[in-house]
C-alpha cells in the first residue's frame, strides 16, 4: 500500500470522537418480546386501547415473517429476546425550560455539540429532543401551534390527536411491509409527529436529535409527518451514539404524507458508532423510511449523510401518486473499516407526468464494502414520467468494495429513465497535481472528497450544511502519515 | 536557481532506472528546453524535481536555491516557487478554479510569510491575470479541468503559473495537442511570465514550440541522461536530422 493510501485511510477511519456514556437512571423493564411484553409496554406508555391492537397485530405479522437476507452485507443477527424494548430517564419530568433537563443529559448534548441552547432558538429551530425512547424536551411548542403545525412527540399524538395518527400511521408503510418494520411497528417507543395543516409553510426548520445510550437497549423510533394540501415542511434529523461492544439495533420507521401541492422536506446526518478496526459493535442501522407523494403537484425529497453505523440497510422511497408529483433522493454514504452499508432508494411513479431524481454518492475506505440499491419503477398509468440517477462511487485503498445494483422497470413508452453510474478511486495523481500547486496532503484529499459531495450536500439546509461539513471533517481529520 | 547532479532515480517499488546521472543547471532569467525522443526520461525528470511520490531518487541530489529539495514534499517545494505545468492535467470534480488557486495561493503566502489575500482582492487579481491567456472569467467558475478541451487544459496550466508567479517552472510537453492558435496563445501566454527574475524549462519533442519561446540553452536527453546541450542551433539540428541521427554520432 502506498504511503498516499495509507494516509487516506487514517483520514478516513478516525476514531469515533463521541464514544461516551452518560450516567443516568433508568426504569426496570424485563428483556426480551412477548405479548405480555408489549402489554407491558403499552401500558407504561399509558396508550389506549386501538394502539395496544395495532401493536399486537404487528406483532403477530412480525412473528410470521422471516428475518431478510437479501442485502449485501453479513453481520450476527440480533438476539431479539434478549434486547430491551422500552427505556426512559427516570425522572421524566414535564419540562418548561431548559434548566430542568437533567444536568447529564445536557452535558452529552454539549459534548456533541448540539446546540440545543439560545443559538439555537435564535436560529429558529424547535428542537425535540429524544433521549433514548421518551422525549424529554420540547421547544418552540407554542410558536409552532401558533401558525397551527403540530409538533410533538408520537406517544403524545397518540393521545391528543388519535384521529390522525390512526389515519395516517402505517399508511405508508404497512406492518407487514418489511420485518423491521413489522418489529417497529410492534415495539416503537416514542419518535416525532408532524402535522402542517392547509396552506401552512412550517414557520422553522424541525430537528430532532436521536441517540442511543442505554446498553442493550433496542431503539425503535417512529416519526410520522403529515403537509396537508399546500402545506410546506423541513425536517432535519441527526444523530451520534455512544462507543459500545455490544451491537445494537436500530429499527426506525419514518412516514411522510404529502397532499396536493404540499412539499416536504426531510434531511438525515447519521453518525452513529461503526464498531472498531476489527469489525467489533457498531450499530445495525435497518430503517424503512418512505413517503408518498399522495396529492398532485406534491413533493417530498430525502437527503442523506450517512457515515455512520456497523450496517446499514436503508432505502428511503417515495411513491409518486398525484399528478406531477416529484420525488427526489439525495445520498452521500461513507464507509470505512468493516462498515457494510447498502442503501439506496426507490421510486416507484404511479401518477401522470411524475418526476424523480437520484443523486447517491458513496466513498468507501479500508475494508469497507458500500452499495447503491436503487429502483425505479414507472407504472402503467404514469404517462410522460421521467427519471434520472446518477450513482457515483469513490474507492480509498484497494481492500474496499463498491457496487451498484439498480433495478429499472417502465410500462409505458412515453416514460423516460436516465441511468448514470461510475466509479473512480482518489488518485494519486488528483493529490500529487494539488500539492504540486502548494496545498497540503490533508486538504489535498479534504478538497477532493468535498468536490465529490457537493451536490449532495448542497441539498440539505444551511443549518445542516456546516454541521455536514463539520462531520465529514471530523471522519477526514487527522494526521497525515 | 536549480542545480541536479548526478541524479538517478527508479518507479517506486521496481527496479527500473529512469533517470540514469542528470546533470542540469538552470540559472534566474534562463529558458531551457529539453528535447529527446519517446521514453528518454524527460517527463521523469520534470517529475522528480517537483517530489512526484511514484518516483524515488536512488542517487545523487536536487538543489533550489542552495537548499536540498531531494527528499521534500511536492507542496513544500511548492512553496519555495518550483511549478510544474502537467502534460496530461487532472480533473478534480466539484472543486472550481477559483477555489484551487486561491488555497494554493494563500497556502503559498503563508509558508513564505506573505499577506493573505481575501476572497475579494484575490478575485481582483485572478481576473487581471485572464489576458495572460485569453480566457473569459466564467472559466474560473468551472470545476478543475473537468470537461475541459485538450486545449483549454493546457491554457489552464499556463493561467495558474501566471497566478502563482513561480521562480522556476518546468513546462511538460505544454505544447502536444494544441492547434496553432492555441499553440500561440499559450506561447504568447508563456512569453508574458517569463521575465529576469524566473526561469522556465520546456520539455517538447519538436521544435516548432521554441519557434515561439526562444530559449537560451537546449539541452538533448536519451536514456535517462542529458547527452548533449548546446543553443538553439542543436534544436534545429536534432529538426533536420532527428534523434536516431544525433545518437549514432554521439555513440
Amino acid at each position: 500500500m502506498s504511503e498516499e493510501t495509507k494516509a487516506l485511510e487514517s483520514l478516513i477511519g478516525e476514531d469515533y470522537k463521541y464514544g461516551f456514556t452518560t450516567d443516568v437512571e433508568y426504569e426496570d423493564f424485563p428483556k426480551g418480546i412477548s405479548k405480555d411484553i408489549i402489554r407491558e409496554l403499552s401500558s407504561r406508555k399509558d396508550e389506549p386501547e386501538w394502539m395496544l391492537e395495532f401493536r399486537l397485530k404487528s406483532y403477530h405479522a412480525w412473528l410470521e415473517m422471516e428475518e431478510p437476507e437479501w442485502f449485501n452485507a453479513t453481520y450476527t443477527k440480533p438476539d431479539f429476546e434478549n434486547l430491551l424494548y422500552y427505556s426512559a430517564p427516570k425522572n421524566r419530568p414535564s419540562l418548561d425550560s431548559l434548566d430542568d433537563v437533567d444536568p447529564n443529559i445536557r452535558e452529552t448534548y454539549n459534548k456533541l455539540g448540539i446546540p440545543l441552547e439560545e443559538q439555537k432558538m435564535l436560529a429558529g429551530v424547535a428542537v425535540d429532543a429524544v433521549f433514548d425512547s421518551v422525549s424529554i424536551f420540547t421547544s418552540f411548542k407554542e410558536k409552532l401551534a401558533e401558525a397551527g403545525v403540530i409538533f410533538c412527540s408520537i406517544s403524545e399524538a397518540i393521545k391528543e390527536y388519535p384521529h390522525l395518527v390512526k389515519k395516517y400511521l402505517g399508511s405508508v408503510i404497512p406492518a407487514r411491509d418489511n420485518y423491521y418494520a413489522a418489529l417497529n411497528s410492534a415495539v416503537f417507543s416514542d419518535g416525532s409527529f408532524c402535522y402542517i395543516p392547509k396552506n401552512t409553510i412550517c414557520p422553522m426548520e424541525l430537528s430532532t436529535y436521536f441517540r442511543i445510550n442505554n446498553m442493550e437497549s433496542g431503539q425503535f423510533e417512529r416519526t410520522l409527518i403529515i403537509a396537508e394540501e399546500g402545506a410546506s415542511v423541513s425536517y432535519l434529523e441527526g444523530c451520534t451514539a455512544p462507543m459500545y461492544d455490544e451491537n445494537q439495533l436500530h429499527a426506525a420507521v419514518v412516514e411522510l404524507v404529502a397532499m396536493d401541492h404540499a412539499e416536504i422536506k426531510y434531511s438525515t446526518i447519521q453518525n452513529w458508532y461503526s464498531g472498531d478496526e476489527n469489525g467489533k459493535g457498531g450499530i445495525y442501522n435497518f430503517v424503512t423510511k418512505r413517503g408518498i407523494c399522495k396529492g398532485n403537484h406534491s413533493k417530498i425529497s430525502w437527503t442523506q449523510l450517512e457515515t455512520g453505523s456497523a450496517v446499514t440497510l436503508k432505502y428511503p422511497s417515495v411513491i409518486l401518486q398525484g399528478d406531477h408529483s416529484i420525488g427526489e433522493f439525495y445520498s452521500v454514504a461513507v464507509t470505512t473499516k468493516k462498515q457494510q452499508a447498502d442503501t439506496g432508494t426507490k421510486m416507484i411513479h404511479l401518477g401522470k407526468n411524475t418526476r424523480s431524481t437520484i443523486i447517491s454518492k458513496g466513498i468507501s475506505a479500508g475494508e469497507s464494502n458500500n452499495s447503491y440499491r436503487g429502483e425505479v419503477k414507472i407504472g402503467k398509468k404514469a404517462i410522460g414520467s421521467k427519471n434520472y440517477s446518477v450513482c457515483d462511487s469513490m474507492l480509498i485503498g484497494q481492500t474496499c468494495g463498491a457496487h451498484t445494483f439498480p433495478y429499472i422497470s417502465s410500462e409505458n413508452a412515453s416514460s423516460s429513465v436516465e441511468h448514470e453510474a461510475t466509479t473512480s478511486r482518489v488518485g494519486e495523481e488528483q493529490i500529487f497535481y494539488l500539492m504540486q500547486r502548494g496545498i497540503s496532503e490533508q486538504n489535498a484529499i479534504s478538497m477532493i472528497i468535498n468536490g465529490f459531495v457537493k451536490d449532495v450536500l448542497k441539498e440539505l439546509p444551511l443549518e445542516f450544511a456546516v454541521e455536514a461539513n463539520k462531520l465529514l471533517d471530523v471522519k477526514l481529520e487527522g494526521s497525515v502519515g | 536557481m536549480l542545480e541536479i547532479r548526478d541524479l538517478h532515480a527508479v518507479v517506486e517499488g521496481e527496479d527500473l532506472k529512469i533517470l540514469k546521472g542528470v546533470n542540469l543547471i538552470v540559472n534566474k532569467g534562463e529558458v531551457h528546453a529539453i528535447m529527446g525522443p519517446n521514453g528518454s526520461g524527460k517527463s521523469t525528470l520534470s517529475k522528480v524535481v517537483s517530489g512526484h511520490p511514484e518516483y524515488e531518487v536512488t542517487e545523487g541530489i536536487i538543489l533550489f536555491e542552495g537548499e536540498d529539495i531531494t527528499e521534500m514534499d511536492a507542496d513544500e517545494r511548492a512553496h519555495l516557487g518550483l511549478f510544474l505545468a502537467f502534460q496530461y492535467p487532472v480533473e478534480v470534480p466539484g472543486i472550481t478554479n477559483k477555489t484551487l488557486l486561491r488555497e494554493a495561493y494563500n497556502t503559498i503566502a503563508r509558508a513564505n510569510k506573505r499577506e493573505e489575500l481575501d476572497p475579494l482582492e484575490f478575485e481582483d487579481y485572478l481576473v487581471s491575470k485572464l489576458d495572460i491567456i485569453e480566457m473569459k472569467d466564467e472559466f474560473l467558475n468551472r470545476s478543475i479541468n473537468t470537461g475541459f478541451s485538450g486545449g483549454e487544459k493546457k491554457k489552464n496550466e499556463i493561467f495558474q503559473m501566471a497566478v502563482l508567479n513561480p521562480r522556476l517552472s518546468f513546462l511538460d510537453e505544454t505544447d502536444s495537442g494544441l492547434d496553432i492558435d492555441a499553440l500561440k496563445v499559450v506561447s504568447n501566454g508563456v512569453n508574458k511570465i517569463s521575465s529576469p527574475e524566473n526561469a522556465i524549462v520546456m520539455i517538447t519533442h519538436y521544435q516548432r514550440l521554441l519557434n515561439y519561446i526562444k530559449p537560451d540553452l537546449v539541452h538533448v536527453m536519451m536514456n535517462g541522461k542529458i547527452v548533449k546541450s548546446g543553443d538553439i542551433s542543436l534544436a534545429e539540428e536534432l529538426e533536420a536530422n532527428g534523434y536516431d541521427q544525433m545518437q549514432k554520432k554521439l555513440a
